[in-house]
């Protein structure tokens, strides 16, 4: 089972050191343009959406042939900070009745579903989109809730996994694409890729 | 199977479901016009909790007010008043689980002069709630924008399906806030009149305050008393994270999945997610117009309640189920001329039904689309 995990200063693809140049923000507009590009929408993403959309790219790399335009591949993303980082910059437009430029451009960010919208967008996904939040991180709740995504018998695959984002600076994630029957696809192994990479 | 077995609106109309009913039923709605509310320039047409209501009931029941924000109290109020119909719930019991369903929770805490005890924390607010009650399981929060409604609902019915719980408590709840008004305002998604649905001057939404609760349960018997929840579904548009398809794209599929061999003609109402804005409501028409069910009777109840958000889902369906046990296809109010491109069966008027069985729809940012369906008896 191909996997990404990202941390704020580092990456790795399948267990291999990604080598950046730089950390937070600027790793991810690193890895943009070194290896994803041609894709102008990024730049206007907020911070969890880059993140993820990194994310499943580097996981989407690992494909052949890499599958669009399907209705049975589901985006199923938890974390633990919903979309706070992008509420927080919305809340800085409203706070002040003197400075009051509330932007739709921003507004648009301050759910989290929206980065599996981007995804979706991305890669012509039309299947089952969903986004969770957990107090903490869970790799057995995580588990279960994808398993049983599968009930829906349009879905033969899902990206999943833990997409969090507290600033532009201070974030993970960790992420996988699952068949049903992929023997990997346990708690435990969710577990792994998060606690120990 | 997987039957209702409890269930509750909370909302500016009344603190339970009859209630509710009794005042839509009369055509009652508490959208008004909001002059200066929040210190927001702009006024706004919203259906709001009046001022100290939510505390004054939640201090009533014996909770402890200083303890839970706003937020925490409609949700519990809603619960308390469900799990009051159901005493045969084992909240502590490890096959009992909690879904909160909500767009932003406790958001009004990032202002810098809140003076709450909410945190803007999802997972910790739906713990708090659950801790409230004593549940012993994880609580999880589907926040997937204006369809986490339907999603709690189908995420718990999977649960109960794959034998995972035996009773699932699913509460849809947001409150309204600076932040959320201002957000819709520069999105210029707001009506300052009543909301229009479907019809030809329809100008945008308004929002509301509600929470509701519908607590299933798995059974092997088939009890023709009780509502079931039959299938769900979920899809994108994969079109564009603000703006609907305008093919109906995600919704026309989200149908087709539930309505998978079953004769278009049993069902005898679609209600709508109908938010009143130009595009929204076109691109259900579309939708409903390919998948052939523009003829069907079909509703919104955004014309009572404005939209509830995070409650939406659970408030319309729970809605929905008891008016069709009322053999009643609740009105559109505010809906006076259709005026959509492809023409659909909406009324201002309530109307009478024998259906017994219902489609749900719901659409919001992000593209994603909901649809689920529900029966009662042996039909469909």
């Amino acid at each position: 089972m191909n996997w990404v995990r990202i941390r704020k200063d580092s990456i790795k693809i399948n267990g291999t050191t990604l080598p950046t140049n730089h950390c937070g923000m600027e790793m991810l507009k690193e890895v943009y343009k070194q290896l994803i590009g041609g894709y102008p929408k990024f730049f206007k993403m907020d911070a969890l959406c880059r993140l993820g959309f990194i994310a499943s790219e580097l996981l989407l790399q690992q494909e052949s042939p890499r599958i669009t335009d399907t209705e049975r591949r589901a985006v199923i993303l938890f974390n633990r900070s919903s979309s706070l980082c992008d509420d927080r910059s919305y809340q800085t437009t409203i706070q002040d009745t003197e400075k009051f430029f509330p932007s739709p451009a921003v507004f648009v960010y301050t759910l989290p579903n929206i980065v599996t919208g981007e995804i979706s967008i991305r890669n012509k996904y039309y299947g089952e989109t969903l986004f969770c939040v957990l107090d903490k991180f869970n790799a057995n709740e995580i588990f279960q809730v994808v398993k049983e995504s599968f009930l829906d018998s349009m879905t033969n695959d899902v990206i999943t996994g833990w997409v969090d984002c507290e600033s532009d600076d201070d974030f993970e994630a960790s992420m996988i694409l699952v068949g049903p029957n992929d023997p990997d696809f346990n708690p435990d192994f969710i577990n792994e890729i998060y606690k120990h990479n | 199977m997987i039957e209702k077995i409890a269930d509750n609106i909370t909302s500016p109309l009344g603190m339970d479901t009859a209630a509710n009913y009794e005042a839509v039923l009369k055509g009652y709605s508490c959208l008004k016009l909001h002059k200066c509310k929040w210190d927001i320039p702009e006024p706004f047409m919203a259906s709001l909790f009046e001022d100290g209501a939510i505390n004054d009931n939640f201090a009533a029941m014996g909770g402890d007010v200083s303890l839970y924000s706003r937020f925490e109290q409609l949700c519990i109020l809603s619960i308390a008043e469900a799990l009051n119909q159901a005493p045969q719930v084992d909240i502590s019991s490890d096959r009992t689980a909690l879904v909160l369903s909500t767009t932003k929770g406790n958001v009004e805490a990032l202002d810098i002069g809140y003076c709450g005890s909410g945190n803007e924390y999802l997972g910790e607010s739906a713990q708090k709630i659950a801790d409230y009650f004593g549940f012993t399981t994880t609580p999880l929060v589907v926040s997937n924008a204006c369809i986490s409604g339907l999603c709690a609902q189908i995420v718990a019915m999977r649960s109960l399906e794959n034998g995972r719980y035996d009773t699932m408590i699913v509460v849809g709840a947001d409150v309204q806030s600076r932040f959320i008004v201002t957000g819709f305002q520069s999105f210029k998604a707001l009506s300052q009149e009543q909301c229009k649905p479907f019809d030809i001057n329809r100008q945008g939404l308004n929002l509301g305050e509600a929470a509701a609760t519908v607590i299933y349960r798995r059974t092997d018997n088939e009890n023709h008393d009780c509502w079931q929840a039959v299938r769900g579904a979920i899809r994108n548009d994969a079109n564009h994270i603000s703006g609907p398809s305008r093919t109906g794209e995600g919704s026309y599929r989200a149908m087709r999945a539930v309505l998978k061999g079953i004769e278009l003609k049993e069902i005898g109402l679609v209600n709508v997610h109908g938010t009143s804005t130009p595009y929204n409501d076109e691109m259900e028409a579309i939708a409903l117009g390919r998948i052939g069910l523009n003829h069907a009777p079909i509703n919104t109840l955004k014309g009572y309640y404005g939209h509830t958000m995070g409650a939406a889902g659970v408030l319309e369906t729970v809605l929905s189920m008891r008016a069709l046990d009322d053999g009643i296809v609740l009105a559109t109010r505010g809906h006076e001329q259709c005026g959509t491109s492809v023409p659909v069966n909406v009324s201002a008027q309530h109307r009478n039904t024998n259906a017994k069985s219902f489609v749900k729809l719901l659409s919001g940012f992000g593209g994603c689309n909901a649809a689920m369906l529900f029966k009662k008896g042996g039909e469909t």
